[in-house]
């Protein structure tokens, strides 16, 4: 077995997340988790919906922020895919797309303040990046034929509207329709850093331990993703994106002289600010460096290689529950809302749950970051063998499940998982905001001593760990010859 | 498809025009996130209507979710008055030359920051923090934000001081509750064994019978120090109206609504100046907080 490349490079992923958590901190600090645990899911069972006000305003207002966002991500990310052959553009939309958008949010936050644009931004911003490169994939792929038959002297723009366009259309709607559901869950936790979407309201019930009313917020966040074919209709987008920028709420007004001095003040490193010149640079970069960068790059890198073995073994385990080749239609059908919950709740806050609820540690960040990704790429796996058949006379249970079904779905696992890699990283990052310390930690820390540059070269740092997985995760997935298709 | 997304721009930068210019003469003032968020709600809701009716302008409250929201808020002139804490007013103010702190609670001018321990851990109260040194190590501690003054600033450095450590050396584990609420309750669940929280806040939950003295204790009270006060922008008159910020802190100084006092808790409010926060400033120096 071990003669397997795809086999071997398990193995010595493995092998790291066990090394890792040596050095990890693993540990449930509360003292009493199961019974808060049990207080949460009596909340969700009890769940209270008229608890605040403005629950319903945040839904609208999640929903809004998802549409612009979105709509303007994929406005922009289509510009780019078309140009993307060009280094410096694909340069451009790896570093946009690797930062996380509730960093995006936080730069925002510093010269747009409360303003509808923070949120807009943070949220079209990165989208752009990944549409940009999704586009551009999807748009080599078209098949070059009909191109062919085009009497010569045919102009550049109505080759590409009538003998391309019309081959990639369905799966640029079915990837923006998908990129959608991330963008209402991307829009729902920029409440977290204050603007007026769910998880605003949210973080303010689960800190009071109002858990009935955070259960009803969660059940109501989940009909909507769960409902999203019943109303998200092709004819209706357009209503939906005329309207959304009406709900978006009035924030507050810009003031433009803050911009200026973010970008001239606000984000140069302290010793330049001063006056102190290249001679202050070296102690300030070192410090912080030593004291920030590389504890942060350290456990960041850590709890992300736990995570993804951890992802990867969850939804190894949890795909035959809405597989055709086990079990009844009950069980499939739980094994379904399982999956659907896990994967419609966002990383940050299944993190955040648990944080409150078991203490802090590495380990409610990685069970959430298991559970989040491992429920998407169960689902995805899941679906997949619902189209294998199998001879009618081929082993049951257990055997058929290690023998059958694993490895004819171990490819494109693998390529999934490598693929979220990134997506995983990023999200560790982001977690330290929780009090988790990796590098989102630091980046917390700077802004809460207003200390805009130290913030700024952390997020830079970031976004190059990111860059760095990712071109890592590809080199991996090419290497072995892994294919597959995006997700989020 | 592209003509739809033109629209749309248009729509929504006519919508951010009309937003701005609605709010342009609304006196916008915010508070730090220090406790539960129902709780901040009403009790500055109370005091818009009060500023409201004193003023004879729109008053509005926004909530935000961190200290530092808090004062890049008023950095960024979308609020013109704050109730900060010590450290975060010192910061704003720095930021934002020509700002003042124009009022502070009574109970402000000596503040304290109590430390608490779960009762599980067997620390008995003790008069001076030395003599805590060996029960202390090696516990789980949490701060309340991290740019709260009695929550963070003051006990961290009353822990340096003490025992000549950072606090994430001398304690196995230390967190950031975010506020003093949580704080209370996290230590009170034993998720850590020791916190520190503005005193205030204790004596209230106390007084409401709020906590399970047979879980969490007051181990050790620090010396006083100046916290809390109302921050405003130095150039509130010239967008309201001459004489506009000796209005506010007349208003605020004469404030006596006890139901509106008692929520914050403060017994009243008094004058404060820029002056009297200098012990916080050389304190956050001292441990590199501020630069």
């Amino acid at each position: 077995m071990l003669s397997y490349p795809t086999v071997r490079a398990s193995l010595i992923f493995v092998a790291v997340a066990v090394v890792g958590l040596l050095f990890a901190d693993i540990a449930i600090t509360a003292s009493n988790p199961w019974r808060d645990l049990g207080n949460f899911f009596l909340g969700v069972v009890t769940p209270n919906f008229f608890s605040s006000e403005g629950l319903l305003t945040a839904l609208l207002r999640t929903v809004a922020f998802a549409f612009v966002g979105v709509a303007l991500g994929s406005f922009f990310g289509f510009l780019l895919a078309l140009v993307y052959r060009l280094l410096p553009v694909r340069i451009f939309c790896a570093f946009i797309r690797a930062i996380h958008e509730l960093f995006w949010a936080l730069i925002f936050l510093q010269f747009f303040g409360f303003h509808p644009l923070t949120g807009v931004l943070a949220i079209a911003i990165p989208y752009s990046g990944i549409f940009a490169k999704v586009y551009s994939e999807i748009l080599e792929e078209a098949d070059p034929e009909p191109r062919r038959l085009l009497p010569p002297g045919t102009g550049m723009i109505a080759a590409f509207l009538y003998a391309r366009i019309p081959d990639v259309w369905d799966q640029m709607r079915t990837y923006t329709a998908y990129r959608l559901e991330c963008g209402l869950r991307s829009s729902a936790i920029l409440g977290f850093v204050g603007l007026p979407t769910l998880g605003f309201y949210l973080e303010a019930s689960f800190s009071q331990g109002l858990y009935s009313d955070a259960g009803a917020m969660l059940i109501l966040f989940y009909v909507l993703i769960a409902t999203i074919p019943l109303w998200v209709r092709p004819k209706l987008l357009p209503i939906y994106i005329l309207a959304a920028p009406f709900f978006l709420g009035e924030g507050l007004p810009i003031v433009w002289g803050n911009v200026e001095r973010f970008f001239t003040e606000d984000i140069i490193p302290a010793p330049l600010r001063s006056g102190e010149g290249m001679a202050g640079m070296v102690p300030w970069l070192s410090d912080l460096m030593v004291n920030e960068a590389m504890p942060g790059i350290w456990n960041t890198v850590l709890l992300t290689q736990i995570a993804l073995v951890a992802t990867g073994i969850l939804a190894l385990l949890a795909f035959p529950l809405i597989s055709n080749h086990f079990g009844g239609p009950v069980r499939r059908t739980s094994g379904h809302v399982f999956l659907v919950i896990a994967r419609s709740t966002p990383e940050y806050i299944l993190a955040y749950i648990l944080l409150q609820l078991w203490g802090p540690s590495m380990l409610p960040a990685v069970v959430a970051l298991a559970l989040h990704n491992g429920g998407i790429i169960g689902h995805l796996i899941g679906r997949q063998t619902n189209t294998l058949r199998l001879r009618p006379d081929a082993i049951t249970g257990f055997n058929r499940y290690t023998w059958e079904l694993v490895p004819r779905v171990y490819r494109s696992f693998l390529a999934f998982l490598f693929y979220r890699w990134e997506i995983i990283m990023r999200e560790t990052a982001i977690l330290g905001i929780l009090g988790i310390y990796t590098l989102g930690f630091y980046v917390d820390s700077a802004i809460q001593n207003i200390r805009f540059d130290r913030a700024m070269v952390l997020i830079l740092i970031t976004a190059l760990l990111n860059i760095g997985v990712d071109a890592l995760g590809r080199y991996i997935r090419r290497k072995l010859a892994l294919q597959t298709m995006p997700t989020c | 498809m592209a003509l739809k997304l033109i629209r749309k721009f248009v729509a929504s930068s006519l919508l951010f025009v009309t937003a701005a210019s609605a709010s342009a003469e609304t006196f916008v003032f915010t508070a730090i996130p220090d406790e539960d968020e129902t709780r901040l709600v009403e009790r500055f809701r109370g005091v818009a209507d009060y500023l409201s009716e004193q003023l004879d302008v729109d008053v509005r409250y926004i909530p935000v979710k961190s200290y530092a929201a808090a004062v890049s808020a008023f950095r960024n002139n979308q609020v013109q008055l704050a109730w900060f804490g010590g450290l975060s007013g010192v910061q704003a103010r720095r930021l934002v030359p020509g700002s003042e702190a124009i009022a502070q609670g009574v109970e402000d001018e000596a503040f304290q920051t109590y430390f608490i321990a779960n009762t599980s851990t067997g620390i008995d109260p003790a008069e001076d923090l030395a003599s805590l040194e060996d029960q202390l190590r090696g516990k789980t501690f949490t701060f309340g934000s991290k740019g709260s003054t009695s929550g963070r600033l003051m006990p961290e450095f009353h822990i340096r001081e003490t025992f000549e450590e950072a606090p994430e050396d001398f304690f196995a584990r230390v967190g950031f509750s975010g506020n003093h609420t949580r704080t209370l309750r996290l230590v009170e669940a034993g998720t850590y064994e020791v916190g520190a929280l503005n005193f205030q806040v204790w004596e209230k939950e106390l007084e409401n019978g709020n906590i399970d003295t047979n879980a969490v204790q007051v181990i050790w009270e620090t010396p006083a120090y100046p916290d809390y006060q109302w921050t405003i922008r130095g150039d509130v008159n010239e967008r309201f109206g001459d004489g506009f910020k000796e209005r506010v802190k007349e208003a605020l100084l004469a404030l006596d609504d006890q139901e509106l006092l008692e929520s914050f808790p403060r017994s009243g409010f008094i004058p404060a100046s820029n002056e009297d926060y200098e012990p916080i400033r050389k304190t956050a120096e001292e441990i590199g907080i501020l630069d």
